[in-house]
């Protein structure tokens, strides 16, 4: 046997934390398609709403990228 | 014949074949010896072409002061007032003093990250030691305004008026851990982002060379991995200038905690 139990491990978990990014992907979505839902409701509107979008998306997006660090953490730190 | 590519791979016989993660090595530019504190590295010189860039863009483009603007002061104009609006809309006009540090931080990430895309360029900002010293540098400057400004009364800031009284206290904790999390994630997300997709990049260039060991899979593999990394390439362009906007944009909403304090 190569590699040890913990090893195996840490790269199953390793992929079990990149489940995490659907999560985040789920968000972003949600956060652009109600943008665009509302921006076509209401045109004139939309163009003041963008950055309000963007920290939405970057909020959400951190949850996702933290399941990421998790991944390299589990593949290089431990 | 996958194993032993993989195989292969391992012991570093392919020359062709590398780790995604090899891009990110900090390595000393001159001779092998160990990293140290003052060791010229990889990304020392990438971090100065970085500020040489933006030194060029922003003073040597626009010391003509040109009434019509050449391109490059075009570029620096726009640079500044997108940046100075963006504080205006966000921050305030209050915030306008604090606008120099805001441009440095948005020219620095936006050039460095330009840069890293270049071919056998290194990504400073993809290091999450680049990017903390940014994000913990805005927390604690945000936290000192904060107090500074408005003595205990900052603290109104986790203390919610708005909602019911018994809900406060489970309010105001969820609300101290959250600003307490700010750097980290502040810093993470643009070096994660950064970090991610050079890799992915990568690990599309680690097949391309799949056709010189087996033309059967290859002729499948490699170009569409070439179109791949061309797709993500592109998707990187923009993720780059996305990431430095959104680092940006959430000094803007940290400083705007700080300057207004209650909800």
């Amino acid at each position: 046997m190569e590699g040890d139990v913990v090893q195996m491990g840490a790269y199953i978990g390793a992929g079990l934390a990149c489940t995490g990014m659907g999560g985040a992907a789920v968000g972003v979505g949600h956060v652009v398609g109600n943008y665009l839902s509302g921006a076509l409701r209401n045109p004139s509107a939309a163009g003041g709403q963008v950055a309000t979008m963007f920290i939405g998306i970057a909020f959400s997006e951190a949850l996702g990228i933290f399941s990421f660090l998790v991944a390299l953490l589990l593949m290089f730190a431990v | 014949m996958a194993t032993e590519a993989a195989h292969g791979a391992e012991h570093g016989e392919g020359g062709l074949v590398f780790h995604p993660m090899d891009q990110f090595i900090v390595k000393p530019l001159f001779g092998d010896g160990p990293v140290g504190t003052f060791t010229v590295t990889n990304v020392t010189l990438w971090m100065a072409l970085t500020v040489l860039c933006v030194i060029g863009l922003l003073v040597l483009s626009s010391s003509g002061r040109a009434t019509v603007p050449g391109r490059m002061q075009s570029i620096a104009e726009l640079a500044y007032g997108f940046i100075r609006k963006m504080v205006e809309d966000v921050a305030g006009k209050d915030a306008l003093p604090y606008f120099p540090y805001i441009m440095t931080l948005f020219m620095f990430i936006v050039v460095s990250n330009f840069l890293g895309l270049l071919p056998l360029a290194f990504t400073t900002t993809s290091h999450i030691a680049v990017t903390a010293v940014m994000a913990v540098a805005v927390f604690v400057a945000v936290t000192v305004i904060g107090f500074v400004k408005h003595g205990a009364g900052f603290l109104g800031l986790f203390w919610i008026s708005a909602a019911p009284l018994p809900l406060r206290p489970i309010l105001a904790l969820i609300e101290v851990i959250s600003y307490f999390v700010r750097p980290v994630s502040h810093s993470i997300r643009l070096a994660g982002n950064m970090m991610a997709g050079h890799a992915v990049i990568k690990v599309f260039a680690a097949f391309t060379p799949l056709i010189t060991i087996s033309v059967g899979v290859g002729i499948l593999v490699t170009p569409l991995s070439i179109v791949a990394i061309s797709a993500i390439y592109a998707l990187e362009v923009l993720v780059a200038f996305i990431q430095a906007y959104v680092f940006t944009i959430l000094t803007c909403v940290y400083l705007k905690d700080a300057l207004h304090p209650h909800h």
